[in-house]
């Protein structure tokens, strides 16, 4: 039997901090909590934790500004966010900072445990809604200047899985519907996560220079 | 035994003038005596002008009985308040430039001098009276208490102020006085009460004299309305906020307390409040358009949550125009949502997922319930099936019923626009 996840909870809620410990702690390790930036960069250095979860609305930088500066430190850390908003700029923010996964603050502590176990393992996780958002992102014709169609189309296979995602079907009913192995659907994933981090494309880089995300 | 010296002080007890060389003394350890000749040496070597320096030494050393230096004393003289100073100053001031401009040789008549040094004074007296004032009220709690109607008398001292009212009041009469005397000066000296062919000139120094006495009241009543009407918006906005949390989020919070008993309308009751808290804190930007389709489908979602209790998420992409056929498909959306509210509301989230582009729409409603065989599908539910299958077949498209025992039941829907017809707004 695989070992449970370590992880680190991230978020300024004390509240929420407490009830998402009580609803892991049968279900990974939970080595540490965090509730401002300073204190979770020095959390997540010292305990060198599987996978930190991570609220995207914090005082002093917010999620995107714990990444940056644990990327400084231990640029392997995985990321899983975890927030109440659904907004559109929120999640390329927090995807595109280093984030392998996207979930909002209503999952259900097993299927939370779940992704992280997920995110441990490398792979990414794409809630329903941000599958919405990024096959929304990636719609459409590409129109000149966006140089890479590597990065900045997604392939049928994937745009595919991404539209399972979001019909609200598990990797494994999607490896079954598709005939494919569960390795693969997360393969597919992981190359679409890769697409968002990297691609430079109008819908996504707008967002961030809107936000001032990116310099 | 090392006794840290002393710093320098005047010792009027034991001095014969102000205590400046017995101080000095004591400080040097030198017997003052000897200062004293010294000094008088001096003075008479200087021709008087080291008394100066002796006045100078008076002023800024403090006595030894722990009183502040004479000058430093008339600084925080209470009385000597910053408006008296600042009027003095400004009185010098105009006092020096006057003089400056006699020496340039750019001069009129000596007559003027005065009057305009007294007006000065007077004035700067007024204008930073009703300066300090008004700064006074800028400390909200303690002025908000203050009832409205007070704002209305201008000219009258406000209590509560550090300076005393009297003392305001007395500045205030003092400084108008001053004004009005500088004006008449300027006609005495200009020897015009006699004449009539001056008149005018009475008349606009009058003029002036007013408009210099008013001119900072009606310039501190500009600025409190200014500043009461900032106030009144504040508190408006406080007001609404407070309103709102208190007829939402408030009334629901209560509501579930009441209902603690009953899992599943808490959690409708939680998630409805937080639709609508969203909504109010979203404004109308992130929405979709009213009058198009993703709103309207997310607005059938909502509705449906709220009657059958259960728990909708809903992700769109892209969005269009109404048509006979996004509203065939938001119809048959409908119902297939209420069938799987109506059968697997129990078994967790149900998931609405659209796809809108220039082809078509793909709508996909999916829940986690037992499932069914449709073969054995009782009659109420085939009724259901044929409003949702009928409907989409009337505008040429298909609905679809996927089941698995385990997996939840899933209703396709797609309507493919004819290719003629290829929108090119929707995005």
């Amino acid at each position: 039997m695989v070992a449970r996840p370590t992880v680190v909870i991230v978020d300024d809620h004390e509240l929420f901090r407490a009830g998402v410990r009580a609803e892991l702690e049968q279900l990974v390790d939970v080595r540490g909590a965090a509730g401002t930036v300073e204190k979770a960069v020095a959390a997540i250095v010292d305990q060198k934790p599987d996978v930190v979860l991570l609220d995207v609305h914090m005082p002093g930088g917010g999620g995107v500004e714990v990444i940056r500066q644990v990327a400084e430190r231990r640029p392997a850390q995985r990321f899983l966010a975890l927030s109440v908003s659904d907004a559109a700029e929120d999640v390329i923010a927090i995807i595109r900072a280093g984030a392998r996964g996207y979930v909002t603050k209503s999952i259900s502590g097993s299927e939370l445990a779940e992704a992280i176990e997920r995110v441990r393992d490398g792979d990414a996780v794409f809630s329903p809604r941000l599958a919405g958002f990024v096959l929304d992102a990636f719609h459409g014709e590409i129109t000149e200047g966006e140089v890479d169609p590597e990065l900045d189309q997604l392939t049928p296979r994937e745009r595919e899985v991404l539209r399972l995602i979001a019909r609200g079907y598990l990797y494994k009913e999607i490896a079954a519907r598709l005939s494919i192995s569960p390795k693969t659907v997360e393969a597919h994933v992981g190359a679409v996560l890769r697409k968002l981090q990297l691609s430079t494309r109008h819908e996504l880089s707008r967002w961030a220079v809107e936000r001032r995300l990116v310099d | 035994m090392s006794v840290a010296p002393a710093p320098l002080r005047r010792d009027p007890a034991h001095g014969w003038i102000a205590g400046v060389f017995a101080g000095l003394g004591e400080r040097l350890r030198i017997d003052p005596l000897i200062l004293r000749v010294g000094f008088m040496v001096v003075v008479v070597a200087t021709g008087g002008l080291a008394l100066v320096g002796y006045v100078v030494a008076w002023a800024a050393l403090p006595a030894t009985e722990d009183k502040p230096a004479p000058l430093a004393r008339f600084a925080r003289v209470p009385r000597v308040r910053g408006d008296w100073r600042v009027a003095l100053g400004v009185g010098l001031l105009t006092l020096s430039c006057l003089l400056a401009f006699r020496q340039l040789g750019i001069w009129w008549s000596d007559a003027v001098v005065w009057p305009l040094v007294v007006a000065a004074f007077g004035v700067a007296l007024l204008w930073r009276r009703a300066r300090s004032s008004a700064e006074d009220e800028v400390p909200g709690p303690a002025t908000t208490e203050r009832p409205p109607a007070a704002s209305g008398e201008i000219a009258s001292p406000e209590g509560g102020a550090p300076s005393s009212p009297v003392g305001d009041l007395y500045r205030g009469v003092f400084g108008v006085l001053l004004v009005i005397g500088a004006g008449l000066l300027f006609l005495l000296s200009n020897d015009v009460f006699g004449g009539i062919r001056d008149a005018a000139l009475t008349t606009v120094v009058v003029v002036v004299a007013l408009a210099l006495i008013l001119a900072p009241f009606l310039w501190r009543l500009a600025h409190n309305l200014a500043s009461e009407r900032a106030e009144r918006i504040r508190s408006q906005e406080r007001a609404e906020l407070a309103a709102h949390l208190h007829d939402s989020v408030l009334q629901t919070l209560v509501l579930m307390q009441t209902r603690a008993d009953d899992p599943r309308e808490v959690a409708a009751l939680a998630r409805r409040q937080e639709r609508e808290l969203r909504d109010w804190l979203a404004g109308d930007g992130r929405r979709s358009a009213e009058g198009r389709f993703a709103a309207a489908l997310r607005h059938s979602a909502e509705e449906i949550e709220d009657d059958h209790r259960v728990a909708i998420d809903v992700v769109v992409v892209g969005d269009c125009d109404f048509d006979e056929r996004s509203e065939a498909v938001l119809g048959a959306a409908r119902e297939a949502l209420v069938n799987a509210a109506k059968h697997a509301g129990e078994a967790g989230l149900i998931r609405v997922y659209a796809e809108v582009d220039d082809d078509g729409i793909e709508l996909f409603v999916r829940d986690r319930g037992p499932g069914f065989d449709p073969a054995t599908t009782p009659a109420d539910r085939q009724g259901v099936r044929e409003s949702i299958i009928g409907r989409m077949e009337r505008v040429g498209g298909t609905a679809e019923i996927r089941t698995a025992p385990e997996g939840g039941t899933e209703v396709g829907l797609t309507v493919r626009q004819p290719g003629a017809e290829r929108e090119g707004g929707a995005s």
